[in-house]
């Protein structure tokens, strides 16, 4: 029999399913009920089916560094993450306050740089690497600049969550949130009568109508494309998956020319003018004639179009000063700021290495705390304290010595934990969880989210990167 | 649709189409080695599996010499083989791979689980045991494959495109073999005759999966002018140099848009002469120097499809001032696009 009890298991977080004292959570009630009358190999089958579906339906991702075109799969959990409908309230509502108030930063920072004006950012910031001098001055479609936005959250209490870190480059994910749901609807549908599971299908038409929002003017129908590094990126699957889902085409740079102030891409019938680009493409590979020049991936003359208003994209050119670690720290001023609002998400308290003081302290507590660089992002060139060795602490440290603006770092956070199937049973992992926000004429939220698990026991990092798997996010309705 | 996407579903649709003829090649030599024949050593049986697949030197490169196991496992496995069937069905699911996009969900799958299937197979047991076996897989796939195509995809210029691969793909096909063969098909020549001719005729046939077609058409004894009619002028063959050039024109007719006057054009020519042409004239003027000639033709046509549609705009505003016009060099990074794609020279050089 498979339960969530956890016989014999210390919690050593928050778990969403169980309480040590009142038992299972009400939310998890009825799924622990339908669990308890399942054997644990019954479990284990649908787990090596889903794998077998996944395989063959292709939802692989390539990993850097290993054999050219190997392709892996993200471990899949068949238990899946419930939140009630008052914690999802709380979190949509706070990560779309988030959103808003980042969109206006960007407005702001590449035109009148109010925020500085006021003394509430430094003026350093137009020195970050991100920022792009390029868009100074660029009216973009209805002033949005991250169209697509991945607030990654973390939950340390019942009533405590924070937000880790903006996404607001080309956050991916998303196909897993959806291919998940779907898989889970395949195994076990008989769950979905016993909850009221908010439904997360309408994602892509609802990504589809954003894009086509934020066409130039003049664009009666609009000819959205997404724009793919190729097949050999690791989120491929992901942009092959939403350009079908939103029935439009996947292109790649080559696929594209400029031509009198407009981006056509090459097809049978000729050329057809595009007015919309949803790119998978880091703004740096986006033009070899704005950016780096040796960039095969992209399209030249594509910035000179985008400035001119010819073409939109999304996101926007320079989202990443906004989603820089360094930036973070401001993020709960520029929602009193551009929005008079109390901020509903709390921040992770972030010491920032460029600060003496905070080099001090942070030096002074490496094995207690997380380290991260300003700029990486999947689970690379971090430190997480209390699960390192002495060799690998004493490396950072020099590390954060020899450059310390590139580091900064927070309370290492007991993430919640989650149930999750693992070889010797049911077991608690702990877990993030990143809704996506989509922003056109409003900003939105799906009621659902790519949550993600540490698959070995103790470990935080959750990236996919580093061995983390995923897991179906169920947002009740009531 | 887009140039690119529809060059990898013509260059999936080819490949598949190359690795169901390989594979019937393979297992009609297979099967022709396995009756007793003094009068032939065992490299002219399996030597001109290699002349269809233009890959002798090659071959000569990586054996010491022509011998069943040596050429099974060139045709079969061999990575180094780009004709082999290894490499065939690789470059189709890596054409699948880079549009998936542009095909059913089914197809996507099918293609994909057929990769995944390969790559779990224990090539040793085949090679001892299981070539026959083998074959037949790779012909009941490439029929699934075909039939979910058939049976599941939109009917925009994305079918017409994936259709047109196959179709060209199999004309070449049949005509190299028919070439390689051609010595067989002449008719009253002072060696033909025998059984051994007799088992060489059905053999071919066989390869065709036209032998039960034989039989039903001309309730007779195989004889070669008739096998050779079968394959090239018979329009309700479906295998015939003549079926794959009526479905070409008329998929050609069908693809939006003006372009493709040429391919139009080239494809009726060559449609004709089949649909009019008469066995006794092309006896007459040699089979082998037909078949040369259909070969040089019908790579022109393929090179015309390729630049007309898969390659570029195909009109010259567009064309003459983009800055983008060094496609060439980006095209280093595709996976498997045009250039990369064509393996084959242009036209097969004969035995003879």
């Amino acid at each position: 029999m498979a339960d969530i009890n956890y016989k014999n298991i210390k919690l050593n977080a928050f778990d969403e399913s169980f309480d040590a004292k009142q038992g299972v959570r009400s939310v998890y009630a009825p799924y622990a009920k339908w669990l308890a009358s399942k054997e644990f190999s019954q479990l284990a089958q649908k787990s090596r089916d889903a794998e077998l579906l996944f395989r063959r339906v292709g939802i692989t991702f390539a990993v850097y560094g290993e054999d050219e075109g190997a392709e892996r799969l993200i471990p899949f959990d068949v238990i899946p993450r419930i939140l009630a409908a008052s914690e999802w309230k709380k979190l949509s509502e706070g990560a779309c306050q988030r959103v808003r108030a980042l969109n206006m930063f960007l407005n702001d920072i590449y035109h009148s740089q109010d925020i500085i004006k006021a003394g509430i950012m430094p003026a350093s910031i137009l020195n970050n690497e991100m920022y792009r001098p390029e868009m100074q001055g660029v009216d973009v479609p209805g002033d949005v600049y991250a169209h697509i936005a991945g607030i990654d959250i973390v939950r340390t209490e019942a009533d405590s969550f924070y937000v880790l870190e903006d996404n607001l480059r080309t956050p991916s994910g998303v196909s897993y949130m959806l291919e998940d749901r779907r898989m889970m609807m395949r195994l076990f549908p008989e769950l979905f009568r016993h909850y009221p599971i908010a439904p997360v299908e309408h994602y892509p038409q609802l990504l589809l109508e954003n894009l086509r929002a934020v066409a130039p003017r003049g664009a009666n129908d609009p000819t959205v494309v997404l724009m793919t590094p190729g097949a050999y990126n690791s989120a491929y699957f992901e942009h092959a998956f939403l350009a079908q889902q939103m029935g439009i085409e996947l292109v790649e740079g080559r696929d594209m020319f400029v031509k009198d102030n407009a981006v056509f891409m090459r097809t049978t019938e000729g050329p057809k003018k595009i007015d919309v680009i949803y790119r998978r493409i880091d703004d740096d590979f986006i033009d070899p004639l704005a950016f780096r020049k040796d960039s095969m991936l992209g399209v030249p003359g594509l910035v000179s179009v985008y400035r001119n208003g010819g073409v939109a994209l999304a996101n926007a050119i320079g989202t990443g000063v906004a989603d820089d670690k360094a930036t973070y720290t401001y993020v709960p001023d520029m929602i009193r700021f551009y929005l008079g609002e109390e901020p509903i998400l709390s921040n992770v308290p972030t010491y920032k290495l460029s600060i003496e003081d905070d080099r001090k302290y942070v030096l002074a507590n490496l094995e207690k705390l997380v380290v991260k660089e300003v700029q990486g992002s999947g689970g690379y060139g971090m430190l997480v304290g209390p699960t390192s060795s002495k060799a690998q602490v004493e490396e950072f440290r020099l590390r954060i010595i020899a450059d310390p603006d590139n580091y900064i770092a927070q309370p290492t956070l007991a993430l919640s934990t989650c149930p999750t199937m693992v070889k010797e049973g049911v077991a608690p992992r702990h877990v993030d969880l990143r809704p996506y926000v989509l922003t056109g004429k409003t900003t939105t939220v799906v009621p659902g989210a790519l949550c993600r698990v540490a698959m070995n026991e103790g470990s935080l990092v959750v990236n996919s990167s580093q061995g983390g798997g995923t897991k179906d996010t169920w947002v009740l309705q009531c | 649709m887009l140039s690119r996407t529809a060059d990898h579903l013509y260059w999936m649709a080819r490949y598949i189409e190359r690795a169901e003829n390989m594979a019937r090649m393979l297992e009609v030599t297979y099967r022709m080695s396995l009756v007793q024949n003094a009068a032939q050593s065992e490299a002219a049986l399996w030597v001109p599996l290699l002349h269809i697949s233009d890959t002798v030197k090659e071959f000569h490169a990586n054996y010491d010499e022509v011998s069943a196991r040596n050429v099974i496992y060139y045709i079969a496995f061999d990575e180094r083989n780009l004709s082999s069937i290894y490499s065939c069905l690789r470059a189709a699911r890596e054409n699948a791979h880079a549009v998936r996009v542009a095909m059913s969900s089914e197809m996507w799958e099918n293609i994909n689980s057929l990769w995944l299937e390969f790559q779990q197979m224990d090539e040793k047991l085949i090679m001892d045991h299981g070539l026959s076996e083998f074959c037949d897989w790779v012909k009941s796939r490439s029929h699934l494959f075909r039939g979910v195509t058939y049976g599941t995809m939109l009917r925009d210029d994305g079918f017409r495109f994936t259709r047109l691969g196959g179709f060209i793909e199999r004309a070449d096909d049949m005509a190299r073999l028919l070439d390689v063969k051609y010595h067989l098909l002449l008719p009253s020549t002072a060696d033909v005759g025998g059984a051994v001719d007799y088992y060489e005729w059905s053999a071919l046939l066989r390869s065709a999966s036209a032998y039960e077609a034989y039989l039903k058409v001309y309730r007779d004894a195989v004889m070669p002018l008739r096998v050779a009619e079968l394959l090239v002028l018979r329009q309700d063959m479906p295998r015939s140099l003549h079926a794959c050039m009526n479905e070409l024109t008329i998929i050609l007719e069908q693809l939006t848009g003006n372009a493709g006057n040429e391919c139009k054009r080239l494809a009726g020519e060559m449609y004709s002469g089949l649909r009019y042409g008469r066995m006794e004239d092309i006896f007459r003027n040699g089979l082998h120097e037909f078949l040369e000639a259909f070969l040089r033709q019908n790579n022109g046509l393929g090179v015309e499809i390729q630049r007309t549609y898969l390659n570029a705009p195909s009109t010259k505003e567009a064309g003459d001032k983009e800055p983008n016009a060094k496609a060439s060099e980006t095209k280093e990074l595709s996976v498997k696009s045009s250039d990369a794609n064509e393996q084959k020279p242009a036209l097969a050089q004969s035995q003879s």
